[in-house]
């Protein structure tokens, strides 16, 4: 027992030791090679995606050689990675393994922010515009929820609209019982006779709401622009590295330029992406008319310097308090800073997370 | 002077080797955390050992903020319903079969490839079927264990009883025992202590599961709470739940294998004697 024990534990700190000195001697080489790098080597970066019909582009555009082209123009080099599991890309980036990675407005509040690792939104690609929603069998009115038990990601955007949802009704959460499923289950559980009600996204949610006795009560697009698809960069790097940002952002509108377009070459690439993300063209495109993508940059910008992004992250800084995911030493919603371009809710003091649009204005007024 | 394969550490040494690898790590968990915590105050991934006890302080000592409830408490006290109805089930059941597999020749004609063919399909594999039959409730996660270990131990009580010497049999059978005589009086007695040592080895598979079926779907208990903050890297609650895991386990093994050593003496003499003691 003592054997097992020791090599149990020795195997979780070997990994967790590997995860470390791995940071440790990045680091370590990065500042010894720092100036070597200048005169010699490319710079090279990583970013990493999960699927999603806003975040397939990167898909397509890493196959395509749009992102090398782009590298290539500002002399750096940007490998661009899929992982499966979202929370896992996520996590992979706040622990430093990525300079970049594709996530909502309130999971890079709540994870790399809370988790100290300033962080930046290079690129507001779209927001969700129904393509969360919440769903009661055999009900019609969102108000029916009351007493029922309601499976969802817990602490995901689903619970946070749940939260929106039920405060448009003068519930609470005390008023329905919230139980955690996976993802990966939710379209089975959701078959199974005790199970009434579900909040979930796209595709499964379009998969949930084609049976018969499933009634979509509310979504996201009750509370457009509160769920932001971003593509959110390490502050630092990019500050260090202005060119990892302007390339990043000039792959993205290439590819935002054909896939917009409604020509052979639109048709193709919306195609590709939804076989990739498992779906074909009219799956993918139907998921489409429910996100609200930004093809203009100008769109994005004009998105990012409204004052209503302010009140959404305070309204995201809310529920994320309220539920005890914003970091440790949070005292109260306003503990991280969220700094847009209206001005700055929370701690200015502690500003971790920043809606940036200047590269997005760069490709806006095609200086990229 | 004594050959190094013949010298043995005094009981003080014993401790102090023993306990000196945990030391290790500890200290190596130190200091990387430290590192990492020196470049980023905020990091999640090693948290250091304060934020640690803050963290347990929050969970087992203080009521949630949300529902009043001391939650380390909870989940750990729902775990172990399940996991001790899951298992509890598990052995009866592989009692009741596994001793009639082997006694009875009828029963082990029509039941041996069954069992066999179950504890050949993986657990994990047929979920979503679970789900569907048991639902998404209490039942469905007891279900999982006990289908996940029930055949592995209904294999092992069979193979035990098969190797119960027959002359055993034959002369119960020559004093006039009948049928279920022999179950209750010869051969149950000498599986007992076997069927409790398959159950202590099949518990790390019977947390594997219930971990597994928490992280599905739950509202509650220590998978659950693992899998819920692993959304939010939060390293502080997942170490310590991680480590009074193990805890747990270790001391439902040494429970079971304290039963069989008051109950069953004469069982452990006979694994003493092949040890050479």
């Amino acid at each position: 027992m003592h054997n097992k024990l020791l090599t149990g534990a020795l195997l979780g700190f070997t990994l967790l030791l590997g995860a470390c000195s791995e940071k440790v001697a990045e680091t370590k080489s990065s500042t010894a090679s720092a100036p070597a790098a200048a005169v010699a080597e490319t710079p090279k970066f990583k970013v990493c995606w999960s699927i999603y019909v806003g975040w397939m582009p990167w898909d397509f555009g890493a196959q395509q050689g749009i992102v090398k082209k782009w590298a290539d123009k500002y002399g750096i080099e940007i490998e661009v990675t899929q992982i499966n599991d979202y929370i896992e890309s996520i996590n992979q980036y706040t622990a430093g393994a990525y300079d970049g990675c594709t996530m909502t407005n309130m999971d890079a509040l709540t994870i790399p922010a809370a988790g100290g690792v300033d962080s930046t939104a290079l690129i507001v690609g779209d927001f969700s515009n129904g393509n969360d929603g919440v769903v009661l069998k055999d009900k019609s009115a969102l108000a029916d929820i009351k007493g029922q038990t309601v499976n969802l990601v817990e602490l995901s955007v689903s619970h946070y609209l749940l939260a929106r949802g039920l405060e448009s009704v003068g519930l609470s959460e005390q008023d329905v019982k919230v139980v955690n499923i996976s993802d990966a289950d939710m379209v089975a559980a959701y078959s199974t006779s005790d199970v009434t009600s579900v909040v979930t996204w796209n595709p499964l949610l379009s998969e949930i709401t084609a049976m018969p006795s499933a009634n979509k009560v509310y979504d996201s697009s009750n509370i457009p622009g509160e769920i932001i698809d971003l593509m959110v960069v390490n502050t630092k790097t990019l500050t260090d590295n202005p060119n990892f940002g302007k390339a990043l952002v000039g792959a993205w509108y290439e590819i935002m330029d054909i896939m917009g377009a409604s020509d052979e070459a639109g048709l193709a690439a919306r195609t590709s992406m939804g076989i990739a993300s498992g779906t074909n063209l009219a799956g993918f495109d139907a998921q489409l008319t429910s996100t609200q993508m930004f093809y203009q940059p100008d769109h994005a910008v004009a998105f990012v310097n409204s004052d209503k992004l302010k009140t959404t992250m305070q309204y995201v800084a809310e529920f994320s308090f309220d539920h005890g995911i914003l970091g440790e030493g949070a005292t109260d919603a306003n503990y991280i800073g969220v700094e847009t371009p209206s001005g700055i809710y929370g701690d200015a003091e502690n500003v971790k997370f920043r809606f940036n649009p200047n590269y997005m204005q760069m490709a806006a007024e095609g200086s990229l | 002077m004594k050959k190094l394969i013949n010298q043995y550490p005094s009981k003080p040494v014993r401790l102090f080797l023993g306990l000196l690898p945990f030391v290790l790590l500890l200290f190596v968990y130190v200091i990387a955390s430290e590192a990492r915590l020196a470049e980023n105050p905020n990091d999640k991934l090693l948290p250091s050992l304060s934020s640690i006890a803050d963290a347990i302080d929050r969970m087992a000592l203080k009521p949630s903020k949300r529902s009043g409830e001391y939650l380390f408490w909870q989940d750990t006290y729902n775990s172990l319903k399940r996991l001790c109805i899951g298992v509890g089930i598990s052995a009866l059941l592989a009692l009741s079969v596994g001793v009639l597999m082997g006694a009875v020749p009828y029963f082990r004609a029509k039941f041996s490839p069954l069992v066999t063919a179950i504890s050949l399909v993986p657990p994990m594999a047929i979920l979503p079927i679970l789900f569907i039959i048991f639902g998404l409730g209490e039942l469905s996660k007891v279900v999982l264990i006990v289908i996940g270990i029930t055949p592995f131990i209904t294999r092992d009580v069979y193979q035990r009883v098969m190797e119960i010497p027959n002359e055993q049999i034959i002369k119960a059978q020559t004093l006039g025992a009948n049928t279920w005589q022999i179950i209750v009086r010869v051969i149950l007695p000498q599986v007992m202590p076997r069927l409790l040592a398959a159950v202590r080895l099949s518990l790390g598979a019977a947390w594997l599961f219930l971990i597994a079926a928490e992280a599905i779907a739950a509202t509650d208990g220590l998978g659950y709470r693992i899998f819920l903050v692993r959304r939010y890297l939060a390293m502080d609650v997942i170490l310590p739940y991680v480590i009074w895991i193990t805890f747990l386990a270790f001391v439902i093994d040494y429970l079971i294998r304290q039963v069989s050593h008051k109950t069953y003496p004469w069982f452990h003499a006979l694994e003493n004697n092949r040890e050479g003691k």
